[in-house]
């Protein structure tokens, strides 16, 4: 019977919540292990319940290092979607939506997972031109989109300028209702809890300081804790890939770390019942189930590794939400901060072998890392598993941007403050 | 942040444009290299600490200015304009910056 049912809530209940068992052990660190993931936040951390469950590679440790899910994987605006251009990009992200659909049930620890639709709003007819071939790119490959109207609209979010003369009019959207969101930490929480049930040692307060090396090959890594070997060890960091692959050798990446900023308003009763972007700057909106407004933009626009941002931002952001709903000019803002995303050259990840024998790489999320977490992990697993990519990562390679075959959802080309 | 350009004085941040990394060195426009193009291109240092970057102070005098900020801080070292940048260039070398 799985640990968490309403027989054993019920049972804990009666007999004063004193039997429940932590959700993952603190174990030391071992001197070897058959894989080590650095990176103890969502990718990693589905990175090895996948390796796991699908692979049976229970031998594992992931080492985080500060505490878990203290990264991007708990600063996130959570939303979850699969409604990309490109068809490398849609299969992935599809594949990752079909893992959210059954992660509850999976994890056996809800997730809180919320399929309550993802609009985008277009506010020219070019614009809503540009939706509806994404909208048929998509369908091709069995993804669900609908273009909306603007009178559809106004009746499923009462609270939007709709008029003519707002600002921006709105003249439709893109809906993708199997989009929504999850709870993030919840999705930390039971991928740790996942993968240590299955024997993965979860080690926290654990900083990678160098690489071991056998030859040529990458045969472990020094930390904080301690030296630990690996035959195998995966790189998933996120906004410090610079940082690390640095103390493997590797100076250059296709990467740029950037910091996003995110904010909460305070609790409101339900206002509005779907994930909202807006689409004359760059905005998104969704109500979280406690009721505050999950929100944010654009990245600050230059290089950064401080968790926090500037206030021109702020600014930004905020014009942008009072031109979509005026009513909000009041609402208080509760809270605000800052998450180092991994920018890549074209928008899209890398879940690679290599670059080094003995090394995985997993990196590149742009700030559209959450909605992956499942299917990076499941990808990443494979990858680490089987030596060689699964049809779904193939395409996102390392050396893509020296080959020329870059996946560039939005056509910006090789500057990471803009995509 | 603010960003003390040579001309100007200091000014906010949103007069800038960021242009970014400034550790990157083009090709010479006729080279064939095609490893040093990519290279140019997509391949970043992304140092976290001193960034030796460019900005331009596009809602000023639109000057490019060469700029060091740590990136862990935001704190701004040096501002220098990138006229005459071989002359910049040679004393971040000499000073270990880039």
């Amino acid at each position: 019977m799985a640990e968490y049912s309403a027989f054993s809530l019920l049972k804990n209940a009666l007999t004063g919540n004193k039997d429940w068992k932590p959700a993952w052990r603190k174990p030391d660190p071992k001197a070897s292990y058959d894989v080590i993931v650095i990176g103890g936040g969502g990718h990693g951390l589905s990175t090895a319940y996948y390796l796991a469950k699908e692979h049976g590679i229970t031998n594992v440790a992931v080492l985080e290092k500060g505490w878990l899910g203290s990264g991007n994987v708990g600063r996130n605006t959570t939303a979850v979607r699969s409604n990309y251009l490109l068809p490398a990009n849609t299969r992935f992200y599809e594949h990752s939506m079909k893992l959210w659909e059954n992660l509850s049930h999976d994890l056996n620890y809800n997730v809180m997972f919320s399929q309550r639709g993802c609009l985008n709003l277009a506010h020219t007819p070019a614009q809503l031109d540009d939706f509806a071939r994404r909208g048929n790119a998509m369908r091709h490959l069995d993804v669900d989109a609908e273009l909306m109207t603007t009178a559809e609209i106004a009746r499923l979010v009462p609270a939007l300028d709709v008029s003519a003369t707002a600002r921006f009019p709105i003249v439709g959207g893109l809906m993708q209702r199997r989009a929504g969101t999850a709870r993030h930490d919840a999705v930390a929480w039971g991928y740790a809890r996942g993968a240590d049930r299955r024997g993965v040692d979860i080690i926290e307060n654990c900083e990678v300081t160098g690489f071991l090396r056998d030859g040529d090959r990458i045969s472990g890594v020094s930390t904080s804790r301690g030296e630990i070997r690996a035959r195998k060890v995966a790189v998933a960091v996120a906004g410090s890939t610079g940082q690390v692959m640095r103390l493997a050798g590797i100076d250059t990446m296709p990467i740029e770390s950037h910091v996003l900023q995110a904010f909460v308003t305070e609790s409101l009763k339900p206002f509005i019942n779907t994930v909202l972007t807006f689409g004359m700057g760059h905005f998104y909106m969704s109500q979280s189930d406690k009721g505050g407004l999950v929100y944010g933009g654009d990245l600050d626009g230059y290089n950064s590794y401080a968790q926090r941002g500037s206030l021109p931002v702020v600014d930004e952001v905020m014009s942008e939400m009072l031109a979509l709903f005026p009513g909000l000019a009041r609402v208080r803002m509760l809270r605000s901060w800052g998450g180092v995303c991994d920018m890549s050259m074209d928008g899209s990840p890398i879940i690679t072998t290599g670059p080094l024998p003995g090394m995985y790489l997993n990196c590149g999320w742009c700030y559209g890392g959450f909605k992956a977490t499942p299917a990076s992990g499941w990808c990443f697993a494979w990858t680490i598993a089987k030596d060689e990519p699964h049809d779904i990562n193939a395409p996102f390679t390392l050396d893509r941007f020296h080959r020329g075959l870059v996946i560039d959802d939005k056509g910006q080309g090789a500057t990471p403050r803009l995509h | 942040m603010l960003i003390t350009c040579p001309y100007c004085g200091p000014r906010d941040v949103i007069e800038f444009t960021y242009q970014g990394d400034g550790n990157r060195e083009r090709p010479q426009p006729a080279s064939q290299d095609l490893d040093a193009w990519n290279a140019y291109v997509y391949d970043r240092l992304n140092l976290a600490g001193d960034h030796n970057e460019i900005w331009q102070h596009s809602g000023g005098c639109r000057a490019h200015l060469r700029v060091v900020r740590n990136t862990l801080t935001h704190e701004i070292s040096s501002v220098a304009f990138t006229r005459g940048d071989h002359k910049v260039a040679a004393r971040h070398k000499a000073e270990g910056k880039i």
